[in-house]
């Protein structure tokens, strides 16, 4: 199962991005393999539809979980149709590794 | 140029069935083909004539304008209408829609995460596999984050008995626990007065 995160850096000890749309990398993580792949968003300075656009990306990725901390209005109905779990989760000094941590439960 | 791109319209959850069957003898004889009823015209009738909402209510359900409403209505009920003067059979799917899913808090990690797939009892966070979770209510919600910004109690006039008002529950329809007394407001400061204070 794929999961993508929201993070505002390339490195295990950057933390939770504060938005979906626009954060500066999506973590790709593989719950089975544990292989992990950052993706530099290039929807980052979009003035408009940046969260549909990092949706598309996302969903090419085949990852049916995305977390992050806030999800804009244009997205829940998109993720809804798709079928991809929208996991919010308030806490932006959680760094990808503890996350990462977390899933391995 | 082409239209203008519809807005998905949310559908609470799919219908139980699939369709209509006409019966009786002449029943789908003179016309074979299918109405196809589209998810968001089953779902504008049953907000609209099942759950009787008027279609301002019915259309922020749906997430779309109250004009737009009021014509996927209009044409649910045109296509009812023909199924049913000519026999026809009605099947009901497509349409432009989503379905919305539920919303769940974990007790341990307090995520909040939704359930898009059904048919699919959640029962473990899906980030801390924790199972202490439970659903998530919006309208408690959005209550607790207006603070009630009255500070008045609920007295009870027989005994006296005092509990802090709780804002969106009229203190004249609780009972005092002491003495089964309806209770009454009492306010720590005068609204009038508050509203003169301010410049």
């Amino acid at each position: 199962m794929k999961i993508a995160i929201a993070s505002n850096g390339n490195t295990l000890e950057s933390t939770l991005d504060l938005s979906f749309g626009r954060c500066a990398y999506f973590v790709i993580y593989d719950s089975e393999t544990k292989a992990m792949e950052f993706i530099p968003n290039p929807n980052r300075d979009l003035e408009e539809g940046a969260g549909p656009a990092s949706v598309n990306i996302i969903a090419s990725r085949n990852a049916n979980k995305i977390i992050s901390s806030e999800f804009g209005v244009k997205i829940k109905p998109l993720l809804d149709s798709l079928k991809i779990q929208m996991i919010v989760l308030k806490e932006p000094t959680k760094t990808i590794q503890q996350i990462i941590n977390m899933l391995s439960h | 140029m082409s239209p203008r791109i519809k807005v998905l319209r949310k559908v609470l959850s799919p219908p139980v069935i699939k369709g209509f069957k006409p019966y009786g003898l002449q029943a789908g004889q003179q016309h074979s083909e299918v109405v196809n009823l589209l998810y968001e015209e089953y779902e504008a009738l049953r907000l609209s004539d099942y759950d009787k909402l008027n279609h301002h209510q019915a259309s922020i359900m749906m997430g779309v304008s109250r004009p737009t409403f009021t014509r996927i209505y209009a044409s649910a009920l045109q296509k009812v209408a023909k199924a049913m003067v000519e026999g026809r059979q009605i099947s009901i799917e497509g349409g432009k829609v989503y379905f919305d899913s539920d919303w769940y808090q974990c007790s341990d990690c307090h995520c909040y995460f939704n359930n898009p797939q059904k048919d699919i009892v959640v029962e473990n966070c899906p980030l801390c596999g924790h199972d202490q979770i439970h659903q998530f209510d919006f309208v408690n919600e959005s209550e607790d984050d207006h603070p009630t910004n009255c500070e008045d109690y609920c007295v009870c006039p027989g005994c006296g008995f005092e509990k802090k008002h709780r804002f969106g529950d009229p203190c004249n329809q609780q009972t005092c626990p002491e003495c089964n007394h309806l209770m009454i407001r009492k306010r720590s400061t005068d609204p009038k007065k508050q509203k003169n204070e301010k410049p």
